[in-house]
């Protein structure tokens, strides 16, 4: 064990740190041009698409480097190292693995520079979890699918450009994991609707996509007919720690030590309580866990060990911690907690009333918990499938 | 960075496996619960002569002079087995000495605990398993150089088969008046009365001082000063017993996870039903967890860092957390086998509730954190 970087590594953190310096407008800042300026000189740096090969446009980052970049970029609440969050995280991935030649000249380029977003059509009314039991049709009919049905839980779908989309090509299947296409789809494509979704919290970020003969030129097909559904799993050598997310959360904890020393109970500052203490305490040593669980996977992967679905558990303590802080911090406000943004007594500008109705999105998008213990229970432990 | 073993470190892990497999299945184990000692003597003088047992005592204290890391390997596998011997307690006693003591403390000691000649146990906390100084409630009164020990101290693990006792007294009321000695098992005045505990794999035993002379020569550190040393040896024993848990909690998560893989019912293995894989599921995760936890905690001790109580704390809150439901989730899903005495689950449920304690509960510790996080 050695919890010690080597001087390259240490060398390239410096560098990270020395363009942060210079380069990182200023925390939560609204000048847009700022960011966007920002944004260019991280992809003059190849940060942007870090861990692609070189010869399409990456960083070539070495799994190391790709750490010490996330962590240092989120220790300094910098932007996403880029601007096509879905674009940059499954769409080009799936594209330098299963694209042709000119798809990728066609998407790439514009996915790093942050062109325009991508979102992703998955989900169904009938297909959440069961995503694999998706209904929504392609027909081919000479050089285009023609494409039926409707698509839910899309997020940022009424500002996309493109979309990455699943559809059911073949019906007569044993597996219903066969029969499905991946296709490229554009957002202003004739027949294609979008009406957003308010979200609890009031916010519309989701939306549904209604197909109603939407046509979709055969070379938009992304991989081999009826093999899309391994075009969503990507083999690209990430770095699959979640050490960077480890530093949102701790961010939460320190605020709720602020928060806690301000709001009181029973006269006394909260944080003297031995009952927030310890759960104070619980949260700490959680995400310890993740942040220590993370360098045990990165260790593996630095050996090159296969690493399989263990890095589930990380992904439950996060959705477990999402909630548990922000029901921590609505309990510590006492009888302030109902109040929200915009009421003059709301503590921390209603922040954590905010954070209590927005975690669905980290704890339900990409794999429900329940699903994420199957997956557990079933690879990890060797349990019988459903 | 590099947050795994060397080839060593695994390589000592698949032979204390080996050993513990071949001679000590949980069959041997429930044998030896039923003796007096509580152990097998021929495996321990086994295990001193592979070295294990001197491990982390200095090689100039006649041990392999290897550190927690190491120790956490060994620890793990003969948690994992529920094989009871004095291992930690000979492993913290002799931590002790080879911390505090003089050159001719060691001398005299440590050669005896790293060939398993002698075994030794710690008495270093308060009665009710207290880790607080003011919880250290032995009274040693001043006689020229020496004191004289009037009083009891519960719960010391391994106690009526230990040569060598460290112990924790205190010669006023405040924290700067503990010290820490050692007394051998003949001192005249020392009396040793077994516990009955519940996890028959391991032994606890009362220590009665009535009059127990301790010379000069057998402090360890000087007069009034050892609470800081007495802080430390806890954290090192609740690590160590983290790692214990660590292995003793994959073993229940395995017994569990074969029986769900094997019991049919409603006409199919209930492995495959959620009511009982979730629950599976959780345990792994929070056994790869506190095992971080617990790995990172030793580690920080080995490099003598001063953020290791905070590391140890999480590590045993959690781990204390965990494992006590961990113990009564595996029993309650072996349906009512799990309930006899016959079937092994019931063994490792009785260790997490002698765990969960030892050297502090989770709640103990996760005040700690919270103290330590400035919250």
């Amino acid at each position: 064990m050695d919890f010690n970087f080597t001087p390259e590594e240490e060398a390239f953190r410096d560098e990270v740190r020395a363009f942060l310096d210079e380069n990182l407008p200023e925390n939560g800042t609204r000048d847009m041009e700022a960011v966007a300026e920002f944004q260019r000189r991280i992809r003059e740096k190849r940060w942007v698409g870090f861990s692609w090969p070189k010869e399409i446009g990456g960083g070539g980052g070495s799994i190391m480097e790709q750490v010490i970049l996330k962590e240092e970029m989120a220790r300094r609440k910098a932007p996403a190292l880029g601007a096509c969050f879905m674009g940059l995280a499954w769409v080009a991935p799936a594209l330098i693995e299963y694209g042709t030649e000119e798809q990728k000249q066609r998407f790439i380029p514009d996915i790093l520079d942050g062109k325009y977003q991508w979102c992703t059509g998955y989900s169904e009314p009938g297909s959440g979890s069961d995503l694999a039991s998706l209904q929504c049709r392609a027909v081919r009919e000479g050089d285009e699918y023609i494409v039926n049905g409707q698509k839910i839980w899309t997020s940022i779908a009424m500002w996309s450009k493109w979309m990455i989309l699943l559809v059911r090509t073949q019906t007569d299947v044993e597996a219903k994991h066969d029969g499905i296409s991946c296709l490229l789809v554009e957002m202003e494509s004739p027949g294609l609707t979008v009406r957003p979704i308010k979200n609890m919290a009031g916010g519309d970020m989701f939306a549904e996509v209604f197909f109603d003969d939407v046509r979709v030129p055969v070379e938009n097909r992304l991989g081999e007919e009826n093999q899309g559904w391994k075009v969503t799993v990507s083999a690209l050598a990430h770095e699959r720690s979640s050490i960077s997310e480890v530093y949102g959360l701790t961010r939460s904890l320190e605020r709720i030590k602020v928060l806690a020393k301000s709001c009181h109970r029973n006269g006394r500052p909260a944080s003297e309580d031995p009952g927030f203490r310890s759960r104070f305490a619980r949260a700490d040593a959680r995400i310890e866990a993740m942040r220590l669980n993370g360098m045990r996977f990165l260790t593996k992967q630095l050996r090159g060990e296969p690493l399989g679905s263990e890095t589930s558990i990380n992904k439950l303590h996060r959705a477990q911690l999402e909630i548990e802080l922000g029901e921590l911090a609505l309990e510590i406000e006492g009888g302030l907690g109902v109040l929200v943004q915009g009421d003059s007594a709301v503590p921390d500008d209603g922040l954590w009333q905010r954070h209590a109705l927005s975690w669905p999105e980290v704890v339900i998008g990409g794999g429900t918990p329940n699903i994420q213990k199957n997956i557990i229970a079933e690879r990890v432990l060797g349990l019988p499938k459903d | 960075m590099n947050f795994g073993f060397t080839e060593e470190q695994e390589l000592l892990r698949a032979e204390v496996r080996k050993f513990l497999d071949q001679n000590c299945p949980l069959e041997e184990v429930r044998k030896l619960c039923e003796t007096p000692e509580g152990f097998s003597r021929s495996l321990w003088e086994r295990m001193a002569e592979l070295g294990w047992v001197g491990l982390t005592i200095s090689e100039e204290g006649g041990g392999v002079g290897l550190g927690w890391v190491d120790l956490v390997v060994v620890l793990e596998e003969v948690g994992r087995s529920l094989f009871p011997s004095p291992l930690l307690s000979t492993v913290l006693a002799a931590k002790a000495v080879d911390l505090n003591g003089t050159e001719a403390q060691k001398s005299r000691w440590l050669p005896g605990l790293a060939d398993g000649s002698r075994i030794g146990a710690v008495a270093i906390t308060g009665d009710e398993g207290r880790l607080d100084a003011a919880g250290i409630a032995l009274e040693g009164r001043p006689d020229g150089d020496d004191f004289t020990l009037d009083g009891e101290k519960l719960l010391v693990m391994d106690a009526q088969n230990a040569d060598i006792l460290v112990v924790a007294f205190r010669t006023g009321s405040g924290e700067e008046d503990l010290s820490l000695a050692v007394v051998e098992r003949s001192a005249k005045g020392l009396n040793i009365e077994p516990h009955r505990t519940m996890d028959l794999t391991r032994r606890m035993g009362r220590l009665h001082f009535d009059g127990v002379r301790v010379s000069a020569d057998a402090l360890l550190g000087s007069a009034g000063s050892a609470w800081a040393a007495i802080e430390h040896l806890q954290d090192c024993a609740a690590a160590a017993v983290c790692a214990e848990m660590v292995g003793a909690a994959e073993g229940a998560l395995k017994l569990t996870t074969d029986f769900a893989n094997q019991r049919v019912q409603f006409g199919q293995l209930i492995g495959r039903f959620q009511g009982v894989k979730h629950p599976l599921a959780e345990m792994f995760i929070d056994i790869e967890s506190f095992k971080s936890l617990c790995y990172y905690a030793a580690w920080l001790l080995d490099e003598c860092s001063p953020e290791a109580p905070l590391a140890v704390s999480r590590a045993k809150a959690y781990a204390s957390e965990s494992f006590a439901r961990i113990g009564v989730d595996s029993v309650q899903l072996h349906g009512a086998v799990g309930y006899t005495w016959e079937y092994d689950i019931q063994l490792y449920l009785k260790r997490a509730k002698w765990a969960r304690p030892a050297f502090g509960d989770a709640e103990h510790h996760y005040q700690r954190v919270a103290k330590l996080r400035g919250f």
